[in-house]
C-alpha cells in the first residue's frame, strides 16, 4: 500500500498509538422528504480497521445515510464528525478526510481514466504536481493498468467501478464510503473489487452499502442491517449467523422493507 | 494543497469543460450554425453590402436575437446534465466551495461564446479592407457584445440548475432572455406606456438588455451598461449557486 509521501495529522497521530478522535461518529441522524422519514435516528462509530456493511432492503435508507456522511446531503436532525469534524457545518474539511464512490458511479464517459482522475484531484485542490503523483498511486493501487487511456464509455462495467475506487481513493483519505461497490459487476469483477476493499480496510475505515449477503461475510468485520431508516442490528456477521442461522435468515427476520411493510 | 482550494477548484471546472466541449460535437454544431445564422442576417436581412456604409451596425444589430437563442442551448447542459448523469453528487462530495463549481462552468461557457464571437473577426478585416470604419467603436461593440453574451449565459446556467431536462432549461432561458431583452422593444414599451404610463415604461426600458447594448454598438462606452451586464451576471450565478446548494438540503 502506498502512502502519500506527507502523512496527515490524523496518520501521524495514529502511528504514535494515539487517537484522539474516532474515524467517523454518526450520531441521531434524520433525513426526511417531505412526509416520508429516509432515515430515521442513525447513529453508530467506526474505526480504524474496521469494514461496515450496511445492509437492508431498498429504500431502508443506506444510500441517504451515506450522502450525509459524504456531505452531499445535509440531516434534517443529529450529526455526523469525521474525525470529529461536522459535515454539515465544516463540509469542506470533512470531505477533505473522506472518499466516496456514489451509487451507480457516475463518471464522465468522455473523459479517459487519467483525464477524469486528474479532474477530481484538481477540483480537490491539489497542485499539477501533486495530482500527477495522486492519480499515479491511485491507479496502480485499484489496479487500472492499460485502461489509464482509453475513454471511459469505452471500459468495461469492472474497470469502470476501479475508476470510480481510483477517484474516491485519491487523495489517500482515512474513511472510505463506498455505495454498492460490486452492484452489477461479474463474479470476476466482483471478486477483484473485494480484494481490493479488503485491502484498503486494512489500514482505514471503509463503510460498504450492499445487497449480497456473501459479500458481507466474505469481506466485512461488522453488520449493520438497516430497515426503514432505522439500524435494527449492528454486530459482526458472525454474531448475526449465530443467531439466526444464516445471514439470509437474519436479513429476512430483522427487516420488512417495502414488501411486508 | 493549494492555498485557494477555491480558486484551483474553479480552475479545474473550467478546464474539465471546456474540454468537454470540444471533444463532443454539440460545441462545433452551435458555433456553425451561429455563425451561419450570424452571416444570414447580417448580409440578406441587413443588408450589410446594399448600405453602402463601412461599419458593422447591420452586424451587431442581430447580436441579442442570435444571442438568446443560441447561448441557451451552449449553456442548457452546463447543470442539467450533471444532474441526470448523476455526476452531481461526485462534484458536490469533493471539497470545494459550490460558487467556484458555478463560475469555472460559467466561464468555461462564455469562453465558447467568446470563440464564436471572434470567429465572426473577418467580417471586421473586410469592412477595413472596404473603407476606413471607426475601429475603436467595433471594438467597443465586440466587448459590449461579449458582456451581453456572459448575461445571455448567466441566465441559461440558472435556469439549468433549476431541473434535469436540459430542454426545459432552454425554453425557460430563452423565454426570460426575450422578456429582459425586448423589454426595451417600441411594442413591448408601447404596450407598458398604455398599461403604466409613459414614464414608467421608460424606467421599465431601462433594464433591458437591448437599451444597454443600443448604447454600446454606437461605440459609447457606458458605465452604466457595464456595471448592468455585470450586475445581471453576478445575480444569475449568485441564483446558480443558492439553486445548487439547494441539493443539499433535499
Amino acid at each position: 500500500m502506498a502512502f502519500s509521501p506527507e502523512p496527515t495529522y490524523e496518520r501521524r497521530s495514529l502511528s504514535n498509538g494515539v487517537c484522539f478522535h474516532m474515524l467517523l461518529q454518526v450520531d441521531g441522524v434524520r433525513k426526511t422528504f417531505g412526509r416520508r422519514a429516509a432515515v430515521d435516528g442513525i447513529g453508530f462509530s467506526l474505526d480504524v480497521g474496521e469494514i461496515v456493511g450496511f445492509l437492508g432492503p431498498n429504500g431502508a435508507g443506506k444510500t441517504t445515510t451515506m450522502r450525509m456522511i459524504a456531505g452531499y446531503l445535509e440531516p434534517d436532525e443529529g450529526v455526523a464528525k469525521i474525525f470529529n469534524i461536522d459535515v454539515a457545518r465544516e463540509r469542506r474539511r470533512a470531505q477533505e478526510r473522506g472518499g466516496y464512490l456514489p451509487e451507480g458511479n457516475p463518471l464522465y464517459g468522455e473523459m479517459t481514466p487519467w483525464t477524469f482522475l486528474r479532474f477530481v484531484a484538481e477540483t480537490r485542490g491539489m497542485s499539477r504536481e501533486a495530482a500527477r503523483h495522486a492519480v499515479r498511486r491511485a491507479a496502480q493501487d485499484a489496479r487500472l493498468g492499460e485502461t489509464i487511456d482509453q475513454p471511459i464509455e469505452t471500459l468495461s462495467k469492472g474497470f469502470r467501478r476501479r475508476v470510480g475506487l481510483a477517484a474516491a481513493l485519491l487523495h489517500d483519505p482515512m474513511l472510505l464510503i463506498l455505495d454498492e461497490p460490486t452492484d452489477g459487476l461479474d463474479p470476476n469483477q466482483r471478486h477483484a473489487v473485494r480484494e481490493l476493499i479488503k485491502r484498503l480496510g486494512e489500514e482505514r475505515g471503509l463503510i460498504i452499502s450492499t445487497h449480497s449477503l456473501e459479500e458481507v461475510e466474505a469481506v466485512c468485520t461488522r453488520a449493520i442491517v438497516i430497515d426503514r431508516g432505522r439500524i435494527v442490528a449492528d454486530k459482526t456477521p458472525d454474531a448475526l449467523r449465530d443467531e439466526h442461522g444464516t445471514l439470509e435468515r437474519a436479513f429476512t427476520a430483522l427487516t420488512r422493507g417495502e414488501e411486508r411493510a | 494543497m493549494n492555498k485557494r482550494p477555491g480558486l484551483a477548484s474553479m480552475a479545474a471546472i473550467y478546464r474539465r469543460e471546456v474540454l468537454s466541449y470540444l471533444t463532443t460535437p454539440t460545441a462545433y454544431v452551435f458555433v456553425a450554425v451561429f455563425l451561419f445564422a450570424i452571416g444570414l442576417f447580417t448580409f440578406q436581412i441587413g443588408g450589410f453590402f446594399e448600405s453602402r456604409r463601412a461599419d458593422l451596425t447591420a452586424f451587431f444589430s442581430f447580436h441579442p436575437w442570435i444571442f438568446m437563442v443560441f447561448l441557451p442551448a451552449v449553456a442548457m447542459r452546463l447543470w442539467a446534465e450533471e444532474t441526470r448523469s448523476g455526476a452531481l453528487e461526485l462534484l458536490l462530495t469533493l471539497p470545494s466551495p459550490t460558487w467556484a463549481l458555478v463560475l469555472g462552468k460559467f466561464l468555461a461557457a462564455w469562453t465558447i461564446a467568446g470563440v464564436a464571437l471572434m470567429l465572426t473577426m473577418p467580417l471586421w478585416v473586410t469592412v477595413n479592407v472596404l473603407g476606413s470604419p471607426d475601429n475603436a467603436a467595433i471594438f467597443t461593440a465586440y466587448l459590449a457584445s461579449l458582456l451581453m453574451a456572459g448575461a445571455y449565459i448567466a441566465i441559461g446556467s440558472a435556469m439549468s440548475a433549476l431541473t434535469p431536462a436540459q430542454v426545459v432549461a432552454f425554453v425557460l432561458s430563452v423565454m426570460i432572455s426575450f422578456l429582459l431583452t425586448a423589454l426595451g422593444l417600441p411594442l413591448v414599451l408601447d404596450f407598458f406606456s398604455d398599461l403604466i404610463g409613459g414614464g414608467m415604461a421608460a424606467g421599465v426600458a431601462r433594464f433591458s438588455i437591448l437599451h444597454h447594448f443600443d448604447a454600446a454598438q454606437r461605440g459609447v462606452v457606458e458605465f452604466r451598461s457595464v456595471f448592468y451586464f455585470l450586475t445581471l451576471i453576478a445575480l444569475c450565478l449568485g441564483f446558480t449557486t443558492l439553486s445548487v446548494d439547494a441539493r443539499r438540503g433535499g
